[in-house]
Order: structure tokens, then sequence, then C-alpha cells
């Protein structure tokens, strides 16, 4: 429908920009917060122009950390999130590719039935499955380890799904081109299969990061020591306090770091993550 | 070098339809063997059976001496040109090209030997770092061609290769084909449902049908001589009028001929062996006919007509004529009026007679 009529326009760019004022208004006054001291914030009227006190902020939460409530620096926190996002990002990349491929190419016994297992496991995120995680990782002793942190988060059928829905679009006269040339199954993986992925795999990059970016109550439950913490829990803690004033100026701060490498991997990998979902030309 | 024998080769598959219902046929070395048939006929099956790449029930397939029903694709020393082309999209037109010798552990410098020669046979040598996608059609296909160049296989194989071309460069591909076969004087197998491009690309023409062997032979031995009704309707466009030979002014024609009379049941006459004229051919046969349509072409006329004493109808399967209904092609542009009446008379020895099942050839 294309219509031209500038009370239209007029309304449509008004709702948008209230939406985008809904939506930035709080970032950006996390951003200002940071930037003030502790008395400016905590004194009850929040100034709407940024303070004098970004730089010494910034440096106190990612370097030395709070004084009482936090002591660990934000710099270990960051670290740990995104060794875990990595982990969980790349892990499941990995493990679906895999299991997409064993799916769609080979014809094992129970093939179907596997599949459909694996399907399944979509009405099991780990927040309905979490205390028998929290036992086997514990029974495992990864209580407090990056890799308690990475793998029960790993396993999921969205990514094999995703994968499974791309090879399937690849037409068999490939493999078939492929196994005259003589490639096995793994050459044709390697040489063939991923590279024609890349933009599914980048697409399951950015959503997967950014899932594992965010994780809250698992690496809250399994996580007891503070340097061990990720940031999301880490921002958290920072505003429990039990008979001083929370660092609210720190803890915006630390909630701008936080916002940072999710933005960073979204604007970097936006237009391959775009080719990724909607690519259709093979 | 090698030639490709087909001994009862059967395929069934596990719901139990049987798609190739024995087959047996020999190519031998460096000939241009065709697989021509409706579409559904078992041709594709049949040529990825000897691929590789479906399993065969039953039969033996033999390349070369060697018998290779339990032998991988990669090692049967064939090269496969498909009809998509499956081209890999993410490889340059020299990596396509150069991935089967790679997988071949073949020394690099040899493999940049065969690809600059395959590129310079099919005039692809500017084109040696491009993708696929930046390629036309026609020059995909001849990318394509390239890849099973470069492996010098015993047996080409080509699935319908050139049916995703407009008509104009399939008509050229199909020159350059040949002429390639020619000059590399490789076993090829080609499988098309176009019986222009079987006609003229065979050496040996393999007519099929419902799984089935129709017919077997040089190409022009079959539109002269062919076996059924059905290889007499197949090859040749406009098809051959096939008409029942029943006690009517037909059967009236062959009165003196006995074995006419008794065993054939259908008459068959090509479209171009008929001449307009007011007078009869002494053996041959006439047929009155009212013109129904007229189709100029330019250097041919095609003339529809129905005969005066035949019950009008529908055509029992696509592309045969409806019963009663004859085509008469002749030279030039002349042509009668619509609606007129005409007498097409065709010569003896150019009638075909066939059993009333279609499946015999009776010859006068």
């Amino acid at each position: 429908m294309v219509e031209h009529r500038p009370w239209n326009d007029i309304i449509a760019y008004a709702i948008l920009t209230l939406g985008v004022f809904i939506v930035a208004f709080p970032v950006y006054v996390a951003v200002i917060a940071s930037t003030h001291d502790a008395a400016t914030v905590v004194g009850g009227r929040m100034p709407l122009s940024p303070g004098g006190h970004a730089l010494e902020n910034y440096y106190r939460a990612i370097f030395v950390g709070g004084s009482r409530t936090a002591p660990e620096p934000v710099g270990q926190l960051l670290l740990n999130s995104f060794i875990s996002a990595i982990g969980i990002a790349v892990g499941k990349i990995c493990i679906s590719i895999l299991s997409a491929y064993a799916v769609v190419y080979f014809r094992f016994p129970f093939r179907k039935t596997a599949f459909w297992i694996i399907f399944v496991t979509l009405m099991l995120p780990v927040e309905v499955r979490i205390y028998p995680t929290y036992k086997v990782v514990a029974d495992l002793r990864m209580l407090d380890t990056y890799a308690g942190l990475i793998l029960p988060l790993i396993a999921s059928a969205t990514g094999t799904l995703l994968f499974r829905q791309f090879f399937m679009t690849v037409p068999d006269e490939l493999l078939e081109a492929s196994r005259i040339d003589g490639a096995g199954p793994f050459r044709f993986f390697w040489d063939t299969l991923l590279p024609l992925s890349v933009t599914t795999i980048s697409a399951l990059f950015v959503i997967q990061f950014i899932y594992g970016w965010n994780q809250y109550l698992w690496p809250l439950l399994i996580t007891t020591q503070d340097s061990m913490q990720t940031i999301v829990t880490g921002i958290k803690k920072m505003l429990v306090t039990t008979d001083e004033l929370a660092e609210w100026q720190l803890a915006m701060a630390t909630a701008v770091l936080a916002m940072l490498p999710p933005v960073a991997v979204v604007i970097f990998m936006q237009r391959l993550f775009v080719r990724g979902l909607v690519e259709t030309e093979k | 070098m090698a030639n490709v024998v087909l001994r009862d080769v059967r395929k069934t598959y596990t719901g139990g339809f049987e798609a190739i219902k024995g087959i047996d046929f020999e190519v031998g070395d460096g000939q241009f063997c065709v697989l021509v048939g409706p579409s559904g006929c078992g041709k594709s099956t049949l040529l990825r059976m000897v691929a590789g790449l479906e399993t065969i029930t039953s039969g033996d397939i033999d390349i070369g001496g060697r018998i290779v029903n339990q032998i991988e694709p990669a090692d049967r020393d064939i090269a496969m040109v498909f009809q998509n082309y499956a081209l890999y999209p993410h490889m340059t037109v020299y990596n396509n090209m150069a991935y089967g010798l790679r997988n071949r552990r073949m020394p690099e410098p040899e493999i940049d030997t065969r690809v600059q020669e395959a590129a310079r046979i099919l005039e692809l040598g500017t084109m040696l770092d491009r993708k696929p996608k930046q390629l036309s059609g026609g020059q995909r296909q001849r990318v394509a061609m390239g890849r099973a160049i470069v492996r010098q296989p015993k047996v080409f194989l080509f699935d319908e290769p050139l049916s995703n071309l407009d008509a104009k460069l399939r008509i050229a591909m199909r020159v350059e084909i040949r002429k390639l076969q020619r000059r590399l004087k490789t076993t090829s197998i080609y499988v098309t449902h176009d019986q222009l491009e079987a006609m003229t690309l065979a050496d040996i023409l393999v007519v099929m049908n419902g799984g089935r062997v129709e017919q077997i032979g040089n190409p022009l031995d079959i539109y002269q001589k062919p076996a059924t009704t059905f290889v007499a309707s197949f090859i040749g466009a406009p098809p051959m009028n096939l008409m029942p030979l029943r006690s009517d002014e037909i059967s009236a024609q062959f009165a003196g001929d006995s074995r006419a009379a008794s065993e054939a049941g259908i008459l068959g006459i090509r479209p171009e062996d008929f001449i307009i004229s007011s007078e009869t051919i002494v053996g041959g046969i006439a047929l009155d006919l009212t013109v129904e349509a007229i189709e100029r072409v330019g250097a041919e006329t095609f003339i529809y007509g129905t005969r005066q004493h035949e019950i009008q109808g529908v055509a029992a399967n696509p592309g045969e004529l409806p019963p009663g209904e004859v085509i008469v092609r002749i030279p030039g542009a002349v042509a009668p009026a619509i609606g007129e009446r005409i007498k097409a008379v065709a010569p003896r020895e150019s009638l075909h007679l066939f059993s009333a099942d279609g499946r015999k050839r009776i010859d006068l």
C-alpha cells in the first residue's frame, strides 16, 4: 500500500519517535548516571546532563571494584561473561551443525526418532530442568568453573532445526557431484556444506552470543565465588546492600559496560545476520 | 576408454515400485549413447545406476570390463554433468574443476595443466576466477562439462544437461557437446526427453518406456523402422500418423496382401511421406481428408485433416493424435484452404504396419 498523505507520515513518525524514546531513555539515564559521583546520584534529583566523574567511575568499575558491596572488579566479570558467551555460542554451533548434518544426510536406524527427541527438547529450557541439571553439574564438580557455566547451556534444538532447514535447501546434486568428485562424508561437510553455511552460522552466533551473555539464573546458581560471576549477575550484587548505600554510579557504569559487547556483536555481524535469516538463493 | 555393458539390470524401490524392468545393452568404446523416453520412463534412474548414485537391485553394470555394482561413484572412473549443473557455489570456476582432482591427490602442476587445457577447449580462460553466480547459464554448463573433462574419465554421463538453457543456446551447446565428444573419443551416455536432441547426438539410440527398452539402434534406423507404435509416435515431430486397420477403406487397399490382412492391426505413416494428389499410387494408400487446420512455419506447412469415414474423438495419450486426425507435412507455404477436401497419398514403401497391440512391427 503506497499512500502519500502528510498526516499519515506525521503520525507514523510521532509513534516511532515515542517508541525510540521509551526504549532509549532508560539507557540514556544509565549512561548519565555513570558519569556523576555517588552523592549526586543518591541525592534524589538525577541531572539529565553528563557529570564530570565518568573516567573515575569507569576506572573504578573495571579495575578496582566497588568499595565493599562488590569487591570483584568488573574487568574479571566481563571476561567471565565473554568466555561463557563465546563458549555457549561456539559450542552450540558445533553441536547443532553436526547433529543436523547427521539427521539430514545419513540414513541410520531411528533417525526420525533422534530428530524428534531433539525437537522435543525445545520444550525443556534450562529453567524447567534446572534442578536435575544442577545436580549433574554439581556431581561432576563443575560448580564455579567455566565448563559448568557453558556446557549445560550448549545443548539445544533451535540450532539443529535452523541448520536442518538450511541443509534441506542445499540441492541433492551438490552431494552427488561431491561423491563423484571423490569427496567422502567428511570432505563434503568441510569443503562444501560448511562454506555454504557461513551466513547461517553467523546468524546463530549472534543469537546465541546474546543468549549466553544475558544468562542470569544459571550463573547465579552455580557460581559461589565472586571471581566466577558473570557481569549480569554482578550488577545485581552491587545493588544488594545491607547497611550502606548502593554505589549506583558504579552499577550504572557496569550496566553500560554489560551492554557494549552484545551491541558490538550485532553491529559488526548485522549484515551476515540478516542474510543468514533471509537467504534463499543457493 | 571403455565400453559399458548392462546385463538384465533391474531396480525395485523399497515401496515395491519397479522402476527398471530388466535392461540389456552395450555401448561400445567411444560411442555416444542416448537414452530417450517420456518423463518417468526410468532413463534418469538408469543413468544414476551407472553413475553409482542409485543401487542396483539385480543384474550387472560393467564399465571397461569391471563389474561396478558395489563400487563407489568416485571409483567408477566416470564423470557426470547434472541438469542443474551442481557447481559448488562458493568455489571459483578454477576450483570447481580442480576439486575432484585435488581429492584424488593429483600434484598441483598437473591439475593446473588439465584445468587450463579444459578452459581452453571450452573457452573459459577469462572466467577461471569467477564464481558460478557471476556466470550465465551457458557458461555454467561449460564449467560443468569442464569439471567432467579434467578428470579424463572412462565414461561421461549427461543427465538432461541442456534442459535449463533457452532454445537457441540449447542447439549451440548440442553441437558443441557432439564435437567435444568426437574429439575426446570418450564413451558417453546421455539422457534426454527431447527426441530431436536424441536423434542428432546419438551413435546408439535407446528408446525407453515404462522401465523397459522399446528399441535400440542407430537413430536413422529407428526413425525409418520403428519397432513399436510407441517408438513410432515418440521419435519424429510431428509424430507418425497411426490409424487402425479395420474393415474399411484402408484394409480394402490391402486386400491383395494376406499377411497385412491377417496380422496387422495398425497402420502408420509419417507426415512427410504423404503427397497431396488426386491420383492414387499403385500398392500405396490414399486418404480422403477434410482440412481442419493449417500451420505454416515457413519452409514447410503442416495440414491437420480429419478422415471422412472415421469417428471423431480425443487422443488416448498426450502427444498422440486424436483418432481420425491425420497430419500431412508438405514443403513450402502453399496449402489448401480450411474446409477443403483433399486426397493424401503415400507410396507402399513408406507404410508401417504394426500388430493390433502396437508391440510388434510387421514388415511388408
